[in-house]
């Protein structure tokens, strides 16, 4: 049985198409990246898998009483309303003490229960969003550009960690990213997505289709750019790589 | 005690700030406050549909209130702007109210009544009907609670958790017209909604968690309308705007309460 799936979805904001007979669906324990140029309908799908966005056509099927641990893109938390970290996990079901210091310590921010959500660093925050995904004890992780507004290794860190819970856990996993040479080779599947599905498969066949190639684009080129050039003396002349990117050749050298 | 006026006009008072302690808190956190307006302004339209059928005032305006919140809800839904859709409704509604009563025969309304409550004038029913109000406010908001805050953090959130964000925004419209319902006769139409903000805005300064502000809200609701009152009596001042003057002076000793704070280490 399908964790979660979606037949000939189409999602439509007005007038504008932004999702087009999207065919998806999502088994236990599999890990998932969604990668796509921005605007290519990566969030919309999401949020059209968990509910909050409904379907023009096609439909949105999920496991009767499936438990979704969800890590969104951004949560914007201001200071109006008061709220400690230990009362953020106990959302929507109360957790006890003892799971929340558990939750907090396995993804590396132990203690901070008594902290205000809002005076977090960024990296805090993502993995107090992380813990509470924990807590819900999910079936699936369902991660929105999970390391938006961290840097580089912080970014590299909390991949590893999203590894790390998910072979704890076997939950599957569902992950919208642009950071593509990071997650890529964690993935058993990667589907490229503008608007619709342009290519799915393996990492090394997305990686070498030539709808991928023409899409990336502005996601990745800069670092698949500074990772080629790395190699150029060796290998890269004659071969088209180098050359199909000519406008960021100044910033990469 | 129920036989003294004075002492009526405190319990009515204090069940106002029951209901509005908590809800005001959601309307702070959710940017609400033209909407609690908007609901306010339009119970006057209630006021004078009541008096023109001859219903009780409170279901006039919890009906009209309850239309205010639900047509807000549904406009919003459908992508028009909403401080726009609710300057429009908010005004428009009063102005109708305001219309109809007018045309009201053979009755001179106290129109000053309900746009700036009587709560010195409160009956032993009306009495009932408040704390009936603000228990059902209480009791609505408590089940939901925790969805509640969910679905004000973030709509994602609650929908992964299976929480629907269109059922709690249901939950605050109806909670809303409730406590427009028991306000009137305490503060009036035109100051409801400063009794759902001030006393939580205050309460800002003095809590660490969502429960702790609702808490201290009805906390210092309930000091504005003692104090509120006992100046009106001594300064011989009309007491629903006293009440909300109160408020606000509570709220400026918490500005100053939370910069204290802030410059601790």
């Amino acid at each position: 049985m399908h964790l979660i799936a979606a037949e000939g979805l189409t999602v439509r904001y007005g007038a504008a198409t932004v999702l087009a007979d999207v065919n998806f669906a999502l088994e236990p324990g599999e890990i998932v990246t969604i990668v796509g140029p921005n605007g290519s309908g990566k969030s919309t799908l999401v949020h059209a898998l968990i509910g909050t966005v409904p379907a023009a056509a096609g439909r949105v099927t999920r496991k009767p009483g499936l438990r979704i641990g969800f890590v969104p893109q951004r949560l914007q938390l201001d200071t109006r309303m008061p709220l400690t970290v230990r009362r953020f996990l106990s959302l929507p079901l109360r957790q006890g003490a003892g799971a929340i210091a558990t939750a907090l310590a396995r993804v590396g921010v132990p203690g901070l229960q008594e902290r205000q959500m809002t005076a977090l660093s960024g990296g805090q925050f993502q993995r107090v969003l992380l813990a509470r995904a924990l807590l819900a004890r999910p079936e699936i992780l369902i991660l929105d550009e999970p390391t938006q507004g961290l840097d580089q290794p912080g970014a590299a860190a909390f991949y590893r960690l999203i590894e790390e819970v998910r072979n704890e856990t076997g939950a599957a996993v569902l992950m919208v990213s642009h950071d593509l040479h990071v997650v890529m080779s964690a993935s058993d599947r990667v589907i490229c997505l503008n608007g619709h599905i342009c290519c799915e498969g393996t990492p090394t066949t997305v990686g070498a289709a030539p709808e991928y190639r023409a899409l990336f684009g502005l996601g990745t080129r800069g670092a698949l750019a500074l990772y080629r050039h790395e190699h150029d003396h060796a290998h890269a002349h004659g071969d088209d790589h180098a050359h199909d990117h000519p406008e960021r050749e100044g910033e990469s050298v | 005690m129920f036989d003294d006026f004075l002492a009526r006009a405190v319990l009515a008072g204090i069940g106002t700030a029951l209901a509005a302690g908590p809800l005001g808190a959601f309307v702070v956190w959710r940017r609400m406050a033209y909407f609690g307006d908007a609901t306010a302004h339009a119970s006057i339209l209630g006021v004078a549909l009541a008096l023109g059928f001859a219903l009780p005032v409170f279901w006039g305006t919890l009906a009209v209130a309850l239309a205010m919140g639900l047509a807000v809800a549904a406009l919003a839904g459908q992508g028009h702007a909403m401080d726009t859709t609710l300057g429009v409704l908010a005004h428009s509604a009063l102005a109708f109210g305001l219309v109809a009563v007018s045309f009201l025969p053979g009755v001179r309304v106290d129109l000053t009544a309900y746009l700036f409550g009587d709560i010195l004038a409160v009956s032993k029913a009306e009495l009932g009907a408040i704390w009936a109000g603000a228990a059902a406010v209480i009791a609505l908001l408590a089940w939901r609670w925790s969805a509640l805050l969910t679905a004000t953090l973030s709509e994602d959130l609650a929908q992964a958790a299976g929480v629907n964000p269109a059922h709690e925004r249901l939950v605050l419209t109806l909670a809303l017209a409730l406590t427009v319902a028991v306000a009137i006769k305490t503060v009036g139409a035109l100051l409801i909604a400063a009794m759902l903000i001030v006393p939580a805005a205050a309460a800002r300064a003095f809590a660490r968690t969502p429960e702790g502000m609702a808490l201290a809200a009805v906390a210092l609701g309930a000091l504005a309308v003692v104090g509120g009152l006992a100046a009106s009596l001594a300064l011989d001042t009309p007491a629903g705007p006293s009440i909300v003057a109160a408020a606000a002076l509570l709220f400026a000793a918490s500005l100053g309460l939370g910069a204290a704070r802030d410059r601790r280490p």
